[in-house]
């Protein structure tokens, strides 16, 4: 059990029976008044957020979370198959559960799975990913149209601005924080 | 840790304090940190040290001296108050308390006004109005604008009604607060004589306490009031502090009688009690406490 005090950012609790993580957190205390704790919290099963204040008496339960290593194995018609390292369960998930986390999601790549109650709810990727770019404009020398970026597709069907000098059948770098081009990988 | 040009605002900020207190005769004073009694504040949490407690504010010792004649006395100490970390909030914090014999709270607001005025001219540093972009200014006079009168321009509602539903800090912290001391700093004055249990009660206006608070950008600065001096009201206001905190299952600790016998020695007084933390990170630009002091807690580990 959690008392307000314990709360912090990162902090996963549970709320109107519903696990959250706590995205922002701020403690205030007008003048000679009571404590305040103001938290923005995202629900971790439909990403919703939400901003609520509670007081120094509130109490939380622990969101029973946990968390396991998984490979991807491969994904089909929306679902994307994963297999328990060690037990070599395997289950899916859906493109709405994962969300961005799709876009970056390579054959045999070691990810970890989040659980709620024995349901997957949600994954976390490396950080960084290495992914073919599969089709690129060529630079076109001359071009007067002043961006210093491109669109390309990369093997998994996300398109993603970078360098106009990357061309098809390279390997870049991506941050899968935020789904941006990091640099080019030589092989 | 704190940047080398950061230590030298705060030290500039310090000596234009000093310097603008002496210019006007107050007596720069010290009163000990750790004491065996202090005022029940159920809201205030002390933090033990040995069989004493370490200071919340330097309120009774100032005014036992302000009892003893001493006119016009302030002082620059730590305070330190349990649980409290934050943005705006130190376990451990730097307060300013001045007080004024003969003073109501009206001539503090004007003094205060000065003050912050002087200080960021005498220390050169005006982050907050040059940051702010919206054409702040610490110029007095400032706005002055009553409990009441906040809650019914930002909130709809009484500030009865609020303390009625429980619901008053919440309401002041997410509703009034981020409206105050915004084009300049605001003084929020006459609380609810609940909220005020060392302030005089304004005559003639039932329910409401001669106390204030100073807003700037919406971060509390200060807090003054009308010094209650009679010590049969302030004993039954302990004795209802007491009560309330030993409800909560806490230990209120003695009462606070030697200041209680003191007090009926006091005519009539004003004090003020400033975060100097906050005011270095206000003047300096910075926009948290972090930012101002030479190492944050959980550095000292």
């Amino acid at each position: 059990m959690y008392s307000a005090s314990d709360l912090r950012k990162g902090l996963k609790v549970m709320m109107d029976s519903n696990p959250y993580i706590i995205t922002v957190f701020d403690f205030s205390k007008p003048g000679k008044g009571q404590a305040l704790y103001k938290c923005k919290m995202r629900n971790l099963i439909n990403g919703n957020s939400t901003e609520r204040t509670f007081r120094s008496n509130d109490k939380f339960e622990p969101a029973p979370l946990d968390e396991r290593p998984m490979q991807f194995l491969y994904s089909q018609g929306g679902e994307y198959h994963f297999m328990d390292n060690t037990s070599y369960d395997q289950l899916v998930m859906t493109k709405e559960q994962l969300g961005d986390n799709a876009n970056f999601l390579l054959d045999n790549m070691e990810v970890s799975v989040l659980f709620f109650r024995e349901r997957p709810i949600d994954i976390t990727l490396p950080i960084f990913v290495n992914l073919v770019v599969t089709t690129a404009e060529p630079w076109a020398k001359g071009d007067t149209s002043g961006s210093d970026t491109k669109p390309v597709t990369v093997e998994t069907g996300y398109v993603v601005q970078v360098p106009p000098f990357i061309e098809e059948g390279q390997k870049i770098q991506i941050d899968t924080r935020t789904g941006e081009y990091i640099t080019r990988v030589k092989e | 840790m704190i940047s080398p040009q950061m230590l030298a605002k705060r030290a500039a900020i310090l000596r234009a304090v000093r310097s603008f207190f002496e210019e006007r005769g107050y007596l720069e004073v010290v009163t000990p940190l750790r004491l065996p009694v202090l005022a029940p504040e159920f809201w205030i949490v002390p933090e033990a040290s040995g069989p004493l407690f370490l200071q919340t504010s330097p309120e009774l010792c100032m005014k036992r001296l302000l009892a003893a004649g001493h006119e016009r006395i302030f002082q620059i100490c730590p305070c330190f108050r349990k649980g409290e970390r934050g943005r705006l909030h130190l376990p451990e914090f730097q307060m300013l308390e001045w007080y004024q014999a003969g003073a109501s709270y009206l001539e503090l607001m004007e003094e205060c006004e000065e003050l912050l005025w002087e200080v960021a001219e005498l220390s050169g540093l005006a982050g907050l109005p040059e940051r702010s972009g919206n054409g702040m200014s610490l110029e007095p006079p400032w706005e002055r604008l009553t409990v009441a009168e906040a809650f019914a321009r930002y909130a709809g509602m009484s500030p009865e009604d609020a303390l009625a539903a429980g619901m008053f800090e919440e309401i002041l912290v997410n509703r009034v607060e981020p409206h105050l001391g915004l084009a300049q700093p605001t003084f929020l004055c006459d609380y609810p004589a609940e909220l005020a249990s060392l302030a005089r009660v304004k005559p003639g206006v039932a329910g409401v306490a001669e106390r204030f608070e100073l807003y700037v950008n919406g971060v509390e600065l200060a807090n003054g009031f009308s010094e209650l001096t009679d010590p049969v009201e302030q004993r039954r206001r302990f004795e209802r502090e007491r009560g309330l905190i030993i409800n909560a299952g806490r230990d209120p600790g003695p009462m606070p009688e030697a200041f209680l016998r003191e007090l009926a020695g006091l005519q009539s007084a004003a004090g003020i009690a400033l975060g100097v933390d906050r005011l270095v990170m206000l003047l300096a630009g910075a926009v948290e406490l972090d930012e101002v002091i030479s190492f944050v807690p959980e550095e000292l580990q």
